[in-house]
């Protein structure tokens, strides 16, 4: 006979309740609206518990924050409106996905300027070998066959 | 000499940003309030002290005022109290406290307790005016100018250092006229 593994059993449970569990009870009949919704509360930090989305944060802050979005949504805001108000009131650091500026353009720029860079050094290196190998007219292992 | 030139300026480059970050780090751990230099959120909200009446920014235009985000919930409100009773008798500045996400009569036991330094308080039950005010943590303390801008900003509490440190010597000469 098969049996499910009790594992398996336990994994299927938890999933199942993990709606009715969660931190967040909110639900918005407009499913679209709805969906912008859980969009944007799991791409705002928690202040509070910093590496937290305020999605994912059991605190005060977090409810708070979360209403703000809902109630931004229902009276008809853009997503980016909801983002200018958050970021207008607790600063850029609230966006776990960073917006691209001026000030942070080098972070964006250094990791494909520094792998070129480091495939221009690679080149090099590889070009002055394969150069010392074709200058190279000894015959090799000359001492092992004497 | 040639071969470590490279590897050289490559470690001084290092050592620079480094250096920066060592520099940077005593403010790590609070963020940089986009506020501070910019007009204060307004609000109108019920006073704790006086049933009848509204607490509201408006009436605060036109002085320069301390604004206090505090709880009795908040751990390190108590202990920057006395700090704050003391400042409220120095008299320099009016001192306005926003009681958040509290219980009226826990605050108002606190206050006949430890003494009360607010010329008025504001009663934000359900956190809208903190969020406002992009508060994340109280206590937090403001100071606002006589045009309503917010000038500084300190998260945690009051102590008598960032008092004489950062608060008074912001003041104008007669912050305290006409209160």
């Amino acid at each position: 006979m098969y049996r499910t593994p009790v594992w398996l059993a336990a994994l299927i449970v938890m999933f199942a309740l993990r709606a009715a569990y969660g931190i967040d009870p909110t639900s918005i009949a407009d499913p679209v609206l709805e969906a912008r919704y859980l969009a944007l509360t799991h791409e705002l930090r928690c202040m509070q518990c910093q590496n937290e989305t305020i999605a994912d944060s059991p605190v005060g802050l977090a409810a708070d924050l979360r209403r703000e979005v809902r109630d931004m949504l229902l009276a008809g805001k853009s997503d980016d409106e909801v983002r200018n108000y958050m970021v207008s009131r607790y600063g850029e650091f609230i966006l776990f996905r960073p917006r691209f500026s001026r000030r942070n353009a080098w972070l964006w720029f250094a990791p494909p300027v520094l792998i070129l860079l480091g495939l221009a050094v690679a080149v090099r290196v590889v070009r002055q070998r394969a150069a010392l190998v074709a200058t190279d007219h000894e015959v090799p292992d000359q001492d092992v066959l004497r | 000499m040639n071969r470590f030139l490279v590897p050289l300026a490559l470690f001084a480059l290092l050592v620079v940003v480094l250096a920066i970050g060592i520099r940077h780090s005593p403010d790590k751990g609070t963020i940089a309030s986009p506020l501070v230099g910019r007009a204060a959120p307004g609000f109108a909200l019920p006073s704790l002290t006086d049933a009848q009446h509204l607490v509201r920014s408006e009436d605060l235009k036109g002085h320069w005022y301390v604004f206090n985000v505090w709880g009795t919930w908040c751990v390190e409100c108590r202990a920057e109290h006395a700090m704050l009773v003391e400042a409220g008798h120095a008299g320099l500045v009016p001192i306005i406290g926003l009681d958040w996400k509290d219980e009226d009569d826990h605050a108002l036991d606190w206050l006949a307790q430890l003494g009360n330094p607010y010329q008025a308080i504001a009663v934000d039950h359900d956190g809208r005016t903190a969020v406002d005010w992009g508060v994340y943590g109280a206590p937090e303390t403001f100071l606002v100018n006589a045009q309503g801008v917010i000038v500084y900003k300190l998260v945690g509490p009051l102590t008598r250092e960032s008092w004489t440190r950062e608060f008074v010597p912001r003041l104008p000469r007669r912050a305290a006229a006409g209160f």
